[in-house]
């Protein structure tokens, strides 16, 4: 994973415009978040492998950035997006990672579906 | 204290590493003893935040990078029967309670352990945690009373000690010290953050820190 270049980000999330692609949202603070400091408000949420077709992707923000997803009726964004990749399988792969470099936010977009 | 001789060890954790950070003294002094060990994993880890500073991982990679180092921590370890259940972490407490229950029945009925190692079903802090005690304790439970084999929990909520006392077991471990060590390095994803810092307090005879890597506690479920 590397940190975020703008361009080169948005020219990836346009690639995937107006294609049927599998989506992978995650926020976390961890599971442990409130045994390490009690009484922090532990919330997250996951969706995988959730088939959407979205007509305009942005990169938005100084780092860490906003993604922003448009979708005919609809929209998905993820905040604190620090690293990207275009992995082998051609799946885009972005995370905000933590100062302690822990994962925060994922947010991925693929054309085949993620495993299990 | 020292170890019973057993017939046969079951251990049972959701997670790569959980095996290594509670339990990795008692199961390496259980294989030197001659006692089999298996090892059922329930997932890969595949949800866990750690993924290298700079990255050297990412959400896709992780699992197969955990799956490496679970097989380097059983090999510092000596385990040979590692099982990899297939779940997927974080969603252990939405799957259909039967089909864990069978899961945990299936490994007893097919090993016929003397001692089962698992999570105490409501302290053990992380859902999955949780989960698998109670996966556990409910096939334990249907078991016919005599053919049933002791259940040791871990167990470290904060509320653990106001609610459940001292714990029944403590194993002493300083013998296998060294296998304990190289099973958390094994689980490099997950300890590169603490194992310095600890590998300080070890060197400079910190107690808490030797405490923490030469004894093992359990609590004794205790079926109704």
């Amino acid at each position: 994973m590397e940190t975020v270049d703008v361009n080169h980000l948005q020219e990836l999330l346009d690639s995937f415009a107006n294609k049927d692609v599998y989506i992978h949202l995650e926020t976390t603070n961890g599971s442990y978040a409130s045994h390490f400091q009690e009484g922090f408000f532990n919330a997250g949420a996951f969706i995988r492998n959730v088939v959407i077709r979205y007509e305009l992707g942005k990169v938005a923000g100084e780092s860490p950035h906003r993604i922003g997803l448009k979708l005919p009726s609809g929209w998905i964004y993820a905040q604190g997006i620090t690293h990207y990749t275009l992995d082998e399988h051609d799946r885009l792969l972005m995370a905000g990672l933590g100062p302690d470099g822990k994962l925060a936010v994922a947010l991925e977009i693929s054309e085949t579906p993620f495993a299990y | 204290m020292m170890l019973q001789k057993e017939r046969h060890v079951l251990v049972v954790f959701p997670h790569p590493d959980d095996e290594s950070f509670g339990t990795a003294g008692t199961i390496a002094q259980y294989i030197e003893m001659g006692v089999p060990v298996t090892y059922a994993c329930l997932t890969l880890g595949e949800m866990g935040r750690n993924l290298g500073n700079p990255p050297f991982a990412n959400r896709e990679t992780l699992p197969q990078i955990r799956k490496q180092e679970l097989l380097g921590a059983c090999d510092a370890m000596g385990l040979t029967d590692l099982r990899m259940m297939g779940l997927r972490d974080k969603t252990i407490e939405f799957e259909d309670p039967e089909k864990l229950v069978n899961m945990m029945t299936d490994l007893i009925e097919e090993l016929h352990p003397s001692l089962v190692i698992s999570f105490h079903p409501t302290l053990a802090v992380h859902p999955d945690h949780n989960a698998t005690g109670v996966a556990v304790i409910e096939a334990m439970s249907r078991m016919p009373e005599a053919d049933r084999p002791v259940l040791y929990m871990k167990a470290f909520d904060n509320d653990t000690l106001n609610q459940l006392g001292e714990p029944h077991v403590a194993h002493h471990t300083p013998n296998v010290a060294d296998k304990k060590i190289a099973a958390l390095r094994a689980h490099a994803s997950q300890t590169v953050w603490m194992l310095p810092d600890m590998e300080k307090r070890w060197a400079a005879n910190d107690k808490d820190a030797l405490d923490w890597l030469y004894n093992e506690a359990f609590y004794i479920h205790e079926f109704k």
